[in-house]
């Protein structure tokens, strides 16, 4: 980096990528503020902002309570997967125990499975147990999802925590529900934020298994409602609505990830290269 | 000395004992909810490929061999190994993740490499690069659809201005560009996470090489492809084919950035369209079941990988 060319070159290209990365996103803002005639001259900034497209989202059809929706559901997903791994990685990080490597291989495996290879059996599922079309239902599909993922990186980190306070615990005669709760879960505040946040992020997003298992407007997550926002007349979209709908959704996101950036591409890190 | 270890070792052994039943009674609400939301729908969906399932009476199913998957009939083959369309999805698939983890692993590389030295504005940078993970993949489809439409789409606009083309190329509804519209608008969204991937891959590169690698006078250049590149490789292998088997089950993207379209359609796609929009839950499931063989297969490729990557 001592050649100035050498400098200059590197400068552009660090511009060029931060302006790809975030222009897609600033150009849906700019859309979003734009009025119907507006929207079809190509420009830069909006000459004649209007909330119109918001106020219109969010006071007419169904989106408000497809927002709620995706708020329980994402909400739910997090709080379920979190409780179920907590204990479940405490025994897999901690105890030595036989088939151990053979179980935490399997539940690295269904991260990857491919969702609409359990499409239809899961839809048979929600089907008989009366949660189709139902938010629990989809709660409980995302668990495809999440579950593998929060279970290994909670794993991961509980690995790390210093051996002597547990050791001193059951010295002390604790139970292990009681090193559980009191012992370790104090000290994995940071790691239940951390993937707490991934799963909160993987069920905000999800689509398929939405889309799939639910029927009427009002019970649809928002990526769904995004999908499938139509105008009057085919083939003419209101993209005004479109890209107000899309900031709206999006906007909560990428405020978490600028917060929380740190703890976020840890808990990446620690899900992929060192699984 | 050896009474008092032979008083001990029995309740090592108890305690051992209770310690792993404990550990099973931890393992088991995640354990069970795992089995009835994975392991049972994906058995379901291998059973359902052998039926004449209809979506509107799963009850009703018989089971009817391989007939899904192929079947001679009079007048010729049926089935999913004899359906051109399925094979296009397959070929689909193949191409679009190939070439776009190929695409996002040179330019991820590119921005690790770049986040790997201190310059001002770095922060600026790394916090950049993770707002197109951040939003949701139905949103970007959406987002580049309005940036590539045909008469009102901004990238057609800067085209024209640049006097590179002089009327708007239809993107996303032109099967000649739409392959490339998808590839291009995943490279866009997922090179971030390789480039942090193997940003941490490369800050856990051992820094006494390149000490001795200035002091011997080699080129930065030369030190890339000659210490960074061999020594990376591991971290390069297992994020290529953690992205190939994602990018192999591609659904959310190509269903809205080029909703319907033949030439784009991947296995996922295929699959839903079978299984829902035709209510063929046989056939669909028989198609989905083909995906998670091939995805299967990879698996234990990578898992094989990663495990030798512990051992070492």
């Amino acid at each position: 980096m001592k050649a100035t060319p050498l400098r200059i070159v590197f400068a552009v290209l660090v511009v060029i990528i931060v302006t790809a990365s975030l222009f897609p996103f600033y150009y849906a803002v700019v859309s979003s503020l734009k009025d119907g005639g507006d929207l079809f001259r190509v420009e830069y900034w909006p000459a004649n902002p209007t909330w119109d497209n918001f106020r219109e989202v969010l006071t007419t059809g169904s989106f408000p309570t497809n927002i709620l929706n995706s708020v329980i559901v994402a909400t739910g997903v997090v709080v379920l997967s979190l409780f179920l791994s907590v204990t479940a990685s405490y025994a897999l990080a901690r105890v030595s125990f036989k088939g151990k490597g053979l179980l935490l291989l399997t539940i690295l495996s269904v991260s990857m499975f491919p969702q609409v290879a359990v499409l239809s059996g899961l839809f048979e599922l929600l089907r008989v147990c009366g949660l189709f079309n139902r938010l629990p239902g989809l709660i409980l599909a995302n668990m495809v999802l999440t579950l593998p993922f929060t279970v290994w990186v909670l794993t991961t980190f509980m690995r790390e925590l210093p051996k002597e306070v547990e050791e001193a615990a059951v010295m002390d005669g604790a139970k292990p529900w009681v090193i559980v709760s009191r012992v370790f879960l104090p000290m994995m505040w940071p790691s239940l934020v951390t993937t707490g946040l991934l799963a909160f992020i993987s069920a905000w997003n999800e689509f398929l298994f939405a889309l799939t298992f639910t029927l009427t407007e009002d019970s649809r997550t928002v990526t769904v409602a995004i999908s499938q926002i139509s105008g009057a007349v085919q083939n003419q979209l209101p993209w005004g609505k479109i890209m107000a709908a899309s900031v709206i959704v999006t906007i909560p996101l990428v405020a978490l990830v600028l917060i929380f950036q740190r703890k976020i591409v840890a808990g990446l890190t620690a899900g992929a290269v060192k699984g | 000395m050896s009474a008092p270890d032979a008083g001990i070792a029995p309740v090592f052994t108890k305690m051992r004992r209770e310690r792993t039943k404990t550990a099973w009674l931890f393992m088991a609400p995640m354990l069970v909810v795992l089995a009835a939301v994975a392991g049972w729908p994906l058995l379901r969906t291998i059973w359902f490929g052998f039926t004449d399932a209809q979506l509107s009476d799963l009850a009703a199913a018989k089971f009817i061999g391989l007939a899904n998957y192929l079947d001679w009939e009079e007048s010729g083959y049926y089935g999913l190994l004899a359906d051109p369309d399925w094979w296009l999805s397959v070929w689909n698939t193949l191409r679009f993740a190939v070439v776009s983890v190929v695409a996002e692993t040179i330019l991820g590389l590119g921005v690790a490499l770049a986040l790997n030295v201190s310059f001002p504005g770095k922060g600026l940078l790394r916090t950049a690069i993770l707002v197109p993970w951040a939003i949701p993949t139905i949103v970007s489809a959406r987002m580049w659809n309005w940036m590539l439409n045909d008469q009102f789409g901004i990238l057609n606009d800067i085209l024209i201005k640049l006097g590179v083309i002089s009327t708007g190329i239809p993107w996303t509804a032109d099967p000649a560009y739409a392959t490339w519209a998808v590839i291009f608008v995943d490279v866009w969204k997922t090179t971030p996470f390789i480039a942090l991937l193997l940003l941490a891959g490369l800050q856990s590169l051992p820094t006494d090489c390149y000490e001795s690698a200035r002091v011997e006078g080699i080129k930065p250049v030369r030190a890339f492809f000659y210490i960074t590149l061999p020594l990376l490789w591991p971290v390069i292998v297992v994020a290529v084919i953690f992205r190939l088997l994602d990018a192999l089950r591609v659904f959310d993207l190509i269903y809205v950035l080029t909703a319907g379209s033949k030439a784009t359609m991947s296995m996922s796609v295929y699959a839903r369209q079978q299984l829902i929009d035709f209510q063929d839950v046989g056939y669909g499931s028989a198609a989905s079941t083909l995906l998670f063989l091939t995805i299967g297969i990879l698996m234990v490729l990578y898992l094989r990988l990663t495990r030798a990557k512990l051992g070492q």
